[in-house]
């Protein structure tokens, strides 16, 4: 089955910052940077934009504040926020809206100075039955969820560490990557450890950095200089808020988003050219691919083993280098979006996955809380 | 629609209270029949608001555990669980009285009322160690 959103709108201009440290540089300042990058891909003004989507874990009116720092009038405003997959869900959103003829332009925007101001992501707070035990979150969620997949599956630390070093091996390929040194399974076991089992090696970076991304709907999308990347499929579900409320804390949302998704599409894992997953930690990378199929519940820790999400390997995971490596700024879900973009375009220089036609995306929020997987593709596969 | 006219205190202090009083409370639903924590205004099982407080059990089995490291100058680790209710719900505590990374899944453990940093809270600590005047 096909139908829904498939084919409704396309992402006709994608805008980055510099990753890493932007010291003197606010919020809006370094959103507004990305911003002005992604008008110039789509080789527009910012007087065309009349649909403004963001989220932030700082400020709840961000919607208002982006549209007043940019001189926008929108028609439309979105500042959902569902945690750092909320980037991701903004795409369905933003469909939804341009399908409807509610705007005709939508940007969706991001910018975050995590790594200066000494912030990292959150989970869903403040809530009163879990932080007066000081869990560390959002690190403890992800690290109880790890210590139930090796209790049920035997998932070894050394195959979380196969998870870092594969996105750090991608790392080495992006020149716009934080992190892009060598890094081994032994060298992830033996850095310090946070919260067990993660070492700070299985847990993402915490960095600076703006993203930003415009859409149109599908019939306009050929009036940009871009190749467009068609929205194919989306599906967004969440299991719980708060960890203790996860049914099973080795299922994540993803097993419903996914199969919604990829009908919407009307495409099967197979056809999948390069995957992007919310890798905020080394456990997130097997649960999705446990979720999303590609592999059987409990076997996700062998999959990616011998390299096989790495550059060379079977199936291309995490081509920027991931949150673990490339990027994250507490939000993640635009920049495994735009990578895919980068993908789909084929601009994605020493990193280019040959002929990529099809991304899946999955973007991950709160504490494994809440998912949203999203299919983009090519004229070609449209 | 009319308000059902629910007055006094809701869910959250009858909670509170407890922790005070050195008891830890669960609530039943009165209409599926499910025990709920933490406390709500609607059952989540069935949406019914016919939610009485009653006294734990206290028993509980370890669902997954974890150790926080602090830094030598900031105190010591310690262990952070979620734990599975003889009653079905499943939270977040710490288990004590044992060394954080020795708190095994599927260890046997029960309840008591302690204090992190001067907050009353339901801590476990393994069922062996047990002693009168838990699980109350």
């Amino acid at each position: 089955m096909t139908g829904g959103l498939r084919g409704a709108a396309a992402i006709v201009g994608i805008g980055l910052t510099e990753f890493g440290a932007l010291p003197g540089r606010s919020r809006m300042e370094i959103m507004a940077e990305a911003v002005r990058c992604a008008l110039d891909d789509a080789g527009i003004g910012k007087e065309r934009i009349d649909g403004v989507f963001g989220a932030d874990f700082t400020d709840s009116l961000i919607g208002l504040t982006m549209a007043e720092y940019l001189g926008l009038n929108p028609t439309v405003i979105d500042g959902t926020n569902i945690g750092g997959s909320s980037y991701v869900n903004f795409m369905q959103s933003a469909a939804l809206a341009l399908h409807a003829g509610l705007c005709e332009v939508a940007l969706i925007a991001y910018g975050s100075d995590a790594r200066s101001a000494g912030r990292a992501g959150r989970g869903p707070g403040p809530v009163p039955y879990e932080t007066v035990y000081r869990p560390r979150q959002p690190i403890a969620a992800y690290a109880l969820a790890a210590s139930r997949h090796m209790h049920e599956y035997g998932t070894t630390r050394e195959q979380l560490a196969e998870v870092a070093v594969a996105a750090r091996r991608w790392a080495a390929l992006n020149p716009a990557a934080f992190m892009r040194g060598p890094l081994t399974v032994d060298e992830v076991l033996g850095s310090r450890m946070v919260v067990d089992p993660f070492t700070v090696r299985d847990c993402c970076l915490v960095t600076d950095a703006g993203a930003a991304l415009i859409m149109v709907k599908a019939d306009r999308a050929r009036d940009f200089p871009r190749a467009p990347a068609y929205l194919l499929g989306i599906g967004t579900a969440t299991t719980h808020g708060q960890i203790a409320c996860m049914p099973d804390l080795t299922v994540t949302a993803v097993a419903e988003s996914a199969p919604r998704a990829l009908a919407m599409a009307g495409i099967g894992l197979d056809d999948v050219d390069v995957v992007e997953l919310y890798d905020a930690f080394t456990i997130n990378t097997i649960l999705f691919l446990e979720d999303l199929g590609f592999c059987a519940k409990g076997e996700g820790g062998a999959f990616v083993e011998d390299g096989r999400i790495a550059p060379g390997g079977a199936l291309p995971v995490n081509t920027n280098g991931g949150g673990l490596s490339c990027v994250h700024p507490g939000m993640y879900g635009m920049f495994l979006t735009i990578e895919a973009v980068e993908q789909l375009r084929g601009q994605a220089g020493d990193r280019q996955v040959e002929g990529a036609e099809i991304a899946l995306c999955n973007g991950n929020g709160g504490l494994l809380s809440s998912q949203v997987t999203a299919v983009l593709g090519t004229g070609a596969a449209l | 629609m009319t308000s059902s006219g629910v007055r006094g205190p809701g869910p959250d202090a009858v909670f509170a209270a407890g922790l005070e009083d050195g008891e830890f409370r669960i609530q039943r639903c009165g209409s599926c029949g499910a025990h709920i924590h933490y406390p709500r205004a609607l059952c989540p099982e069935c949406g019914s608001a016919d939610l009485a407080a009653v006294r734990a059990s206290g028993r509980g089995t370890v669902y997954a555990t974890s150790v926080v490291r602090v830094r030598p100058e900031h105190g010591e680790n310690y262990n952070i669980a979620l734990v599975d209710l003889a009653e079905g719900p499943r939270m977040m505590t710490r288990v004590v009285d044992i060394a954080p990374e020795d708190v095994r899944i599927g260890d046997a453990v029960t309840a008591f009322v302690g204090e992190i940093e001067g907050d009353k809270v339901v801590l476990f600590r393994p069922a062996a160690a047990a002693s009168a005047g838990d699980a109350r």
